[in-house]
């Protein structure tokens, strides 16, 4: 099955074996996986084409194929290993988290996945003095539709953990010591106001939890840039908010401290959504600051670049197949030769190209 | 569009003649006009707008100046005489001036920051300026001289009945051949190629008389009936006599030649404008269809996809799309005038590694023509170049 270009590998067992040589093919993600992973996370052009297809396939790449080894050879027992996905503007570095993430799900994983830090830290409407400590500032929208999504992810773990300590959420509410963390969440979802809270809870006990080697922890998120930057949010007497003073990125940032064990954490930077970084920069240095930098030292950063030649044609091929390019010249060589120009195979640009034709 | 100022210089006083209509600007009492009949009524004719081929050839315009041949002898004494003077100021030999040095130093001498070229002070020829007139047709009894002066158009239907007359000519000759026996079928088309007829005002000119458009066609048709059929030496040279040379490429694209760096790699340097952006890109011979913009890939340099597709026009043309490496700087202009910048930058580089034939189909796609598009200067009294104000009826 792995001879032709496109090949769809669609038991689950075997999905977890992606070798070297299976660089450049696409693989398939049942729908019914993407509505449980991701609900409301993929980048906005990859959901679109998902929804046009009607199959989700993503390219299996180095980069990726080399976080998976990364991964299988991990040594839980060890403080957390940090990764950093960076590169140029639309090569690639969301799917790559993306197919991490599907991976270890089918391993069984807890996933806490941040879909765009960036969302976090731009346009809020609705900004109020935390309840928990009156010097931070909450976000409830947006804690809980990552509250929700969070639960449609990972519905099983939500009664296996319980939590360690008692919370007091108000007068009237509480959760107790050894329930299940769905309550928490619950609580976090059905009371808006303690949402943000609800959200500090969850990652505080994931993070104590992990170590005790119930269940693997994967932590990604997305545009990890955003927690050092600047904000653009402003408080009721226009004074600018700085990261620290928001509850979200706060526990965010202690959560990918890797004074943890067992479990990992992938991160992706994003000039895209970013504040404030000028067009043309990717390095970790330039995204993420001296203070991000140092915050996040050490990792291990990898680069994802644009299409090898081969993954250029493997590209062209499934578009080919499921007859995206209608123009009569795109199957040609002179065709491939013009878009391979106009695009200099970035992932992003041959998209928008080929969604013209 | 003024007429053109000409100067010559006889020994101390200099004698400014307005040729052809006044123009507003010299009336100084520096300049002083030559000879009353050359002044043309009365205060300054009004310029009328006619495009530069036809200004000297307007043979209708001139009918009420009339320059005797007296006078154009006089002018051309005088020509010369001022010939040799102004090679005499230059250094020269006054034997061996010819039109190109007097032009030269004319420009040296006057030198002028007019746009117009034709505004600018020429010497030349009187025969060149003045415009060919004819001579008075009839007699003193008031008879005239030409048998056809009459129709109106004398020398065109003297020509058209020349024509004829040869046309029926050789068409005897060859009825008596082939009444003999000796007719033998001889084609040539040699002729035809690198050059055209006469335009009409060439013609016009020629015959110094006006023609219309089917009287032009008619002759026209008459000559190429005269070349089918086989012809002699002298009826070749007749038709020759209407017929120009036409040069087979307009100008010859200059090459760069090719240069070689340390490793061996052949490449080739040359730059390009357009607007105020100015490029020069280095072609590498082999490389992979890599582009590097001021050290910057050309996908960030350009995000549009417009600047990129100018900028792959002259492979794609060329059918080398992966084939060069290129690298360029650039300053100057926007993001689209730097793009079409470099693509001239990167064709004319082109043209050291393709044949000649492949040099010639890129002159003609425009891809080696600097665009001389600038932008039009706003004028007072609307509200840009072209677009006037808005205008209320009261």
């Amino acid at each position: 099955a792995m001879l032709t270009r496109t090949s769809r590998l669609v038991s689950g067992a075997r999905r977890a074996r992606h070798g070297e040589q299976h660089e450049g093919l696409h693989y398939n993600i049942p729908l019914q996986d993407m509505r449980t992973l991701f609900p409301h996370s993929l980048p906005p052009r990859f959901s679109m084409q998902v929804k046009t297809f009607s199959e989700a396939c993503l390219m299996v790449r180095k980069p990726a194929l080399e976080l998976l080894h990364y991964l299988k050879n991990t040594n839980f027992a060890h403080p957390a290993v940090r990764y950093v996905l960076y590169g140029e503007k639309g090569t690639g570095k969301t799917l790559s988290l993306c197919h991490v993430i599907h991976f270890c799900a089918k391993q069984d994983w807890l996933i806490l996945h941040v879909p765009d830090a960036h969302l976090w830290v731009k346009s809020c409407r609705s900004l109020l003095p935390s309840t928990y400590n009156k010097q931070r500032l909450d976000q409830p929208a947006e804690a809980s539709i990552w509250l929700k999504n969070f639960k449609t992810t990972n519905e099983r773990f939500l009664s296996q953990i319980k939590v360690q300590e008692k919370y007091v959420w108000n007068k009237r509410e509480s959760t107790e010591k050894g329930s299940p963390l769905g309550e928490v969440v619950e609580q976090g979802i059905m009371r808006v106001k303690n949402a943000t809270d609800a959200v500090g809870v969850v990652l505080r006990e994931l993070k104590g939890q992990s170590s005790l080697g119930g269940f693997r922890l994967l932590v990604a998120v997305d545009g990890v840039n955003a927690l050092w930057g600047k904000t653009t949010l402003k408080r009721e007497d226009k004074s600018l908010v700085a990261p620290e003073e928001l509850a979200l990125v706060h526990n965010l940032r202690k959560m990918v401290k890797n004074d943890w064990h067992g479990g990992t954490i992938v991160l992706t930077l994003s000039q895209t959504g970013s504040l404030f970084k000028p067009r043309k920069a990717y390095l970790p240095q330039e995204l993420l600051g001296k203070e991000g930098f140092d915050a996040l030292d050490p990792f291990i950063p990898i680069l994802v670049s644009n299409y090898s030649p081969k993954e250029f044609e493997s590209c062209i091929q499934y578009y080919l197949e499921n007859s995206w390019l209608q123009h009569e010249k795109a199957h040609t060589e002179e065709g491939k030769k013009e878009l391979l120009f106009l695009s200099n195979a970035n992932p992003g640009q041959l998209e928008r190209l080929c969604a013209h034709l | 569009m003024a007429a053109p100022c000409v100067f010559w210089g006889a020994a101390v006083s200099h004698r400014l003649f307005l040729g052809g209509r006044i123009s507003l600007a010299l009336r100084q009492g520096v300049w002083k006009a030559a000879a009353a009949e050359l002044q043309v009524g009365t205060g300054i004719l009004r310029l009328r707008h006619t495009t530069g081929v036809t200004a000297k050839k307007n043979v209708a315009a001139l009918r009420r100046e009339t320059y005797t041949v007296d006078f154009i002898k006089k002018q051309i004494e005088e020509f010369n005489i001022g010939k040799r003077h102004l090679a005499n100021m230059m250094g020269e030999d006054p034997e061996t001036f010819t039109q190109e040095d007097i032009d030269r130093a004319i420009a040296y001498l006057f030198p002028s920051g007019l746009f117009e070229k034709q505004a600018r002070p020429i010497m030349k020829h009187p025969e060149q300026i003045f415009p060919k007139q004819r001579a008075i047709q009839w007699g003193e009894d008031g008879r005239p001289f030409h048998f056809l002066f009459y129709t109106g158009k004398q020398s065109y239907y003297s020509l058209m009945h020349e024509a004829y007359g040869k046309l029926l000519d050789v068409e005897k000759r060859q009825n008596q051949l082939q009444a003999k026996g000796l007719f033998s079928e001889k084609t040539k088309t040699k002729d035809l190629i690198g050059s055209r007829w006469l335009i009409k005002e060439e013609l016009e000119e020629m015959l110094v008389e006006k023609l219309s458009d089917q009287d032009y066609a008619q002759f026209i048709r008459l000559l190429e009936r005269l070349l089918t059929v086989e012809c002699s030496a002298e009826e070749e040279e007749f038709v020759q006599r209407f017929r120009r040379s036409v040069t087979v490429q307009s100008r010859k694209q200059l090459i760069e030649p090719l240069q070689y760096d340390g490793q061996g790699m052949a490449f080739s340097t040359s730059e390009g404008k357009r607007k105020s952006a100015k490029a020069e890109a280095v072609v590498y011979e082999h490389g992979s269809g890599r582009i590097k913009v001021n050290g910057i890939d050309y996908l960030l340099y350009f995000p549009v996809t417009q600047d990129r597709e100018q900028l792959m026009f002259p492979f794609h043309f060329l059918d080398r799309l992966g084939k060069h490496d290129v690298t360029c700087t650039v300053s100057g202009g926007g993001r689209s005038s730097q793009a079409g910048a470099i693509r001239l930058a990167m064709a004319k580089a082109l043209c050291s590694f393709v044949t000649e034939e492949e040099v010639e189909w890129m002159r003609q796609a425009g891809l080696l023509t600097a665009d001389p598009r600038v932008r039009e200067r706003k004028k007072p009294g609307q509200e840009g170049a072209r677009r006037k104000f808005t205008w209320k009826k009261r």
